[in-house]
C-alpha cells in the first residue's frame, strides 16, 4: 500500500520529477564514470608495472633500499639455491645492481647499473638485445633516458664502475637498443647490460640485488633476502595515483554535492513544503509511522527510478568509454606518473557499480528520512497550519 | 446515545512565557445523529474545539471522550486508528492531496482502512454520487473550483461512513449557491446514514441548516439551543 501510494506521489509531481530524476542519474553516471578512469589508470598502470618490473613478486637482498643510493654497493648476496632452480626454470630471474658513472658528450652522470639475463622473458624488457656481438658491450636505456642524455642507438658510452675490491675500471657500451615504456622505474637514471657481464666486472659470480619471480604465490623465506609482494611493490602507485586524483575527487564531490542538491530539492524542501499534506493525511487517520515511511520511500523511489534512467544512458556511454578508452591531453610522464599512456581505458566492475549505487541510496534515504520524520513528529494541527496553496 | 462528551475542558496555547486560554470551562454533549454549528466570532475557539473533538489536538484540563475514548489519554498511533476508523473532516481550505485524482483522494481513507479494491471502488463512486461529482473522478484538484474541491473533501469524509464528520468553517471560501448545495448534501448525509455532523461557522446563511447552534464568546459557551425544529423534517 506505501509502495502504491509513493509511486503514485512521485508520477503524479510530473515534470519536476523527471528532473530531478535525471538530475540524480546524472549524478550517478559522473560519479562512475570518474571512478572507472581511475580504476582504469590504475589497473593500467599496476598490468604495466607487472610486465616491466615486478612480474608477481620480489625478493630484495635485504639492505637493498630504492631510495638509499649509499647502501646500493654492498646490496647483493648469493642467490639461494631453490631460487637458482626457479631462475634456471625460467620462473624467476635475478637482478645485480651496481652504481657506475657514464660519460657522454662529455658530462658525467651517476646511474644505477644493472645485469639482467639476456634469455629472460619474464618481464617485457627487451633484453634479447644484450646478447654479446663482437667482443662489445651492448647495453639497452629507456627513450626518456636517452633523450635526457641526447643519445641514439648505436652510440658508444663510457662507463666507469668499481668492482667488489674497491678498484675503478671503465669500458664502452655500445648501446643496443632504446627501448620505450610507460614504467620509469625500469628506465630512470638506468643502463641494463648482460647479467653475467655485470657479475664479472664486478667479481660477483652468482649474486644478485632483487629477484623477480613469476609466481605471485611463491612466499618462500631466504636468509637475507626479503619478499616483497605486490601490494607492498604497487603501494607507491596506488598513493601516487590517489594524490593525484585529487582533481577528480573534487569533481566526484561536486557530482555528490549536485546528487544531494537534487534530492535536497525533491525531498527536504518539499516535504516541508508537504507539511500540510502530511497534516491531511494524518488528519485522515494516517500513522506517524506510516507517513514516515511513505515519504522516505518515494525518495528512496526517486533514486531508484534514477538508476533505471542512468542506466538507460549510461551503460552504452560507459562501456564505449571502456572499448574506445578516453584520450588524455597530457603527457603522462611529465607527471612523474608509471603506467599511463596517452589513452585510459576506464575499467568498471561491479564493485564500483553497486558501490556508488549503494552511496546514493544511503545518502538518499537518510536525507529523505530526517525531515520526514521531523514533520511527523509534529502535532497534526501544526502540520496542517503548514502554509501551501493548494 | 452521547458519543462526546466535554466536561469542565479548558484548553491553553502558550505565548510568550505565559498562557493563552483559548476555551475555558466547557460542558458539551453531543448525541449520535446530530446536525450541530458551532458559531461565534473569530478567534473565539471554534477551530481549537473542532481540534480537540477530532484528536488532532489535546485539552489542557478537563475530559473528552469520544465514542469512548478519552482524548488526553490516546497515543498518536490510537488517535489516528481513531480518526481512521470513526471521524470525517472537511476543511475550509479542502486539503485535497494535489497530485491524487478524485477519485484517489476520496479513495485515500479506505486504503488507509485496509478495504480491499473492489469494494473502494463502490464505496468511492457511492460518495461521489451523493455528492454529484462522478463525472469528475479522473480530474485533479487543480482541475476543479472551489465548490467542487469542497463536494471531493465531503466525499473524502463521509465515504467510509464514519460516526462523525467534523467540518470547520466548510462554506467560508464558497460563494452563496455553493455554500447552500455543500449544506444541502452534508444535511442529506446526515439524514440518509445518520451521520454525526458538527461544524464550524459564522456563515449566517448556514444557520438555517442548523438542528442546534452553540454559540461560543471568548472561549466559552455563550447559548446552546435546539433550533429550526418546526422544519427540520422538511
Ligand atoms: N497554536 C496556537 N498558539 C497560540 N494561540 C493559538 C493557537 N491556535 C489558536 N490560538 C488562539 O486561540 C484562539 C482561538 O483560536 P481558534 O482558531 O480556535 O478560533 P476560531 O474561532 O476558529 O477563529 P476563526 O473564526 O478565525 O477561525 C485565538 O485567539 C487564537 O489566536
Ligand atoms: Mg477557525
Amino acid at each position: 500500500m506505501i509502495f502504491r501510494l509513493a509511486m503514485k506521489n512521485i508520477l503524479g509531481a510530473g515534470l519536476r520529477t523527471w528532473l530531478n530524476i535525471f538530475i540524480l542519474s546524472l549524478s550517478y553516471f559522473v560519479i562512475i564514470a570518474l571512478q572507472g578512469l581511475y580504476v582504469g589508470w590504475q589497473d593500467d598502470a599496476s598490468r604495466e608495472m607487472k610486465n616491466w618490473d615486478f612480474a608477481g613478486g620480489q625478493y630484495w637482498q635485504e639492505t637493498y633500499d630504492p631510495y638509499d643510493p649509499f647502501t646500493l654497493e654492498e646490496s647483493h648476496a648469493t642467490i639461494p639455491e631453490d631460487l637458482q632452480k626457479l631462475i634456471a626454470n625460467g620462473e624467476a630471474i635475478s637482478i645485480l645492481f651496481s652504481p657506475a658513472t657514464i660519460y657522454t658528450d662529455g658530462r658525467m652522470r651517476n646511474i644505477v647499473l644493472k645485469g639482467i639475463e639476456p634469455s629472460q622473458n619474464l618481464i617485457e624488457l627487451p633484453t634479447n638485445f644484450l646478447t654479446d656481438s663482437d667482443g662489445e658491450i651492448n647495453c639497452i636505456i629507456g627513450s626518456g633516458f636517452a633523450d635526457n642524455l641526447n643519445i641514439k642507438e648505436g652510440d658508444y658510452i663510457v662507463l666507469r664502475w668499481r668492482d667488489k675490491n674497491g678498484t675503478y675500471d671503465a669500458c664502452d657500451l655500445k648501446v643496443a637498443h632504446i627501448f620505450s615504456t610507460t614504467v620509469i622505474t625500469v628506465e630512470s637514471n638506468q643502463v641494463w647490460i648482460s647479467l653475467s657481464i655485470l657479475q664479472e666486472m664486478l667479481g660477483l659470480p652468482n649474486e644478485g640485488t632483487i629477484i623477480t619471480v613469476k609466481d605471485e604465490k611463491y612466499k618462500k623465506e631466504f636468509f637475507s633476502w626479503q619478499h616483497k609482494d605486490l601490494d607492498f611493490l604497487l603501494l607507491d602507485l596506488t598513493k601516487m595515483i590517489k594524490a593525484k586524483t585529487i582533481g577528480s575527487s573534487i569533481m566526484y564531490m561536486l557530482m555528490l554535492f549536485l546528487a544531494m542538491l537534487a534530492i535536497f530539492d525533491t525531498q527536504v524542501l518539499s516535504i516541508f513544503r508537504r507539511r500540510k499534506e502530511m497534516g491531511t493525511m494524518m488528519a485522515l487517520g494516517m500513522t506517524r509511522l506510516k507517513i514516515i515511511q511513505l515519504f522516505t520511500l518515494e525518495g528512496v523511489l526517486h533514486a531508484v527510478l534514477a538508476i533505471l534512467m542512468g542506466a538507460v544512458y549510461g551503460i552504452p556511454l560507459l562501456s564505449h568509454f571502456e572499448k574506445v578508452g578516453m584520450k588524455i591531453g597530457m603527457d603522462a610522464k611529465e607527471w612523474g606518473l608509471s603506467g599511463l599512456d596517452d589513452a585510459l581505458y576506464p575499467v568498471y566492475g561491479w564493485k564500483l557499480v553497486f558501490g556508488t549505487i549503494v552511496l546514493v541510496l544511503i545518502i538518499v534515504t537518510i536525507v529523505s528520512f530526517l525531515p520526514t520524520r521531523k514533520i511527523a513528529k509534529l502535532k497534526p494541527t501544526d502540520a496542517l497550519r503548514g502554509k501551501m496553496t493548494k | 446515545m452521547n458519543i462526546i462528551i466535554i466536561e469542565k475542558m479548558s484548553k491553553h496555547y502558550p505565548i510568550g512565557g505565559g498562557k493563552f486560554t483559548a476555551l475555558k470551562d466547557i460542558d458539551l454533549e453531543f448525541t449520535k445523529g446530530e446536525f450541530t454549528g458551532i458559531v461565534g466570532p473569530s478567534g473565539s475557539g471554534k477551530t481549537t474545539l473542532l481540534n480537540i473533538i477530532g484528536s488532532l489536538d489535546t485539552q489542557s484540563e478537563g475530559n473528552v471522550e469520544v465514542m469512548g475514548n478519552p482524548i488526553r489519554k490516546l497515543s498518536s498511533k490510537k488517535a489516528a486508528k481513531l480518526r481512521s476508523q470513526h471521524i470525517g473532516f472537511i476543511f475550509q481550505t479542502y486539503n485535497l492531496l494535489p497530485v491524487y485524482t478524485v477519485f484517489e483522494n476520496v479513495e485515500f481513507p479506505l486504503i488507509l482502512l485496509g478495504i480491499s479494491a473492489e469494494k473502494r471502488k463502490e464505496a468511492v463512486l457511492d460518495a461521489l454520487e451523493w455528492v454529484g461529482l462522478s463525472d469528475k473522478a479522473k480530474s485533479r484538484p487543480a482541475q476543479l473550483s472551489g465548490g467542487e474541491c469542497q463536494r471531493v473533501a465531503i466525499a473524502r469524509a463521509i465515504v467510509k461512513k464514519p460516526n462523525l464528520v467534523l467540518a470547520d468553517e466548510p462554506t467560508a471560501n464558497l460563494d452563496a449557491e455553493n455554500s447552500h448545495h455543500i449544506l444541502k448534501t452534508m444535511k442529506k448525509l446526515n439524514e440518509k446514514l445518520g451521520t454525526t455532523f458538527i461544524f464550524s461557522t459564522h456563515d449566517a446563511k448556514v444557520i438555517q441548516y442548523l438542528r442546534r447552534k452553540i454559540s461560543l464568546l471568548d472561549g466559552k459557551v455563550s447559548n446552546d439551543e435546539i433550533i429550526n425544529e418546526d422544519d427540520y423534517d422538511l
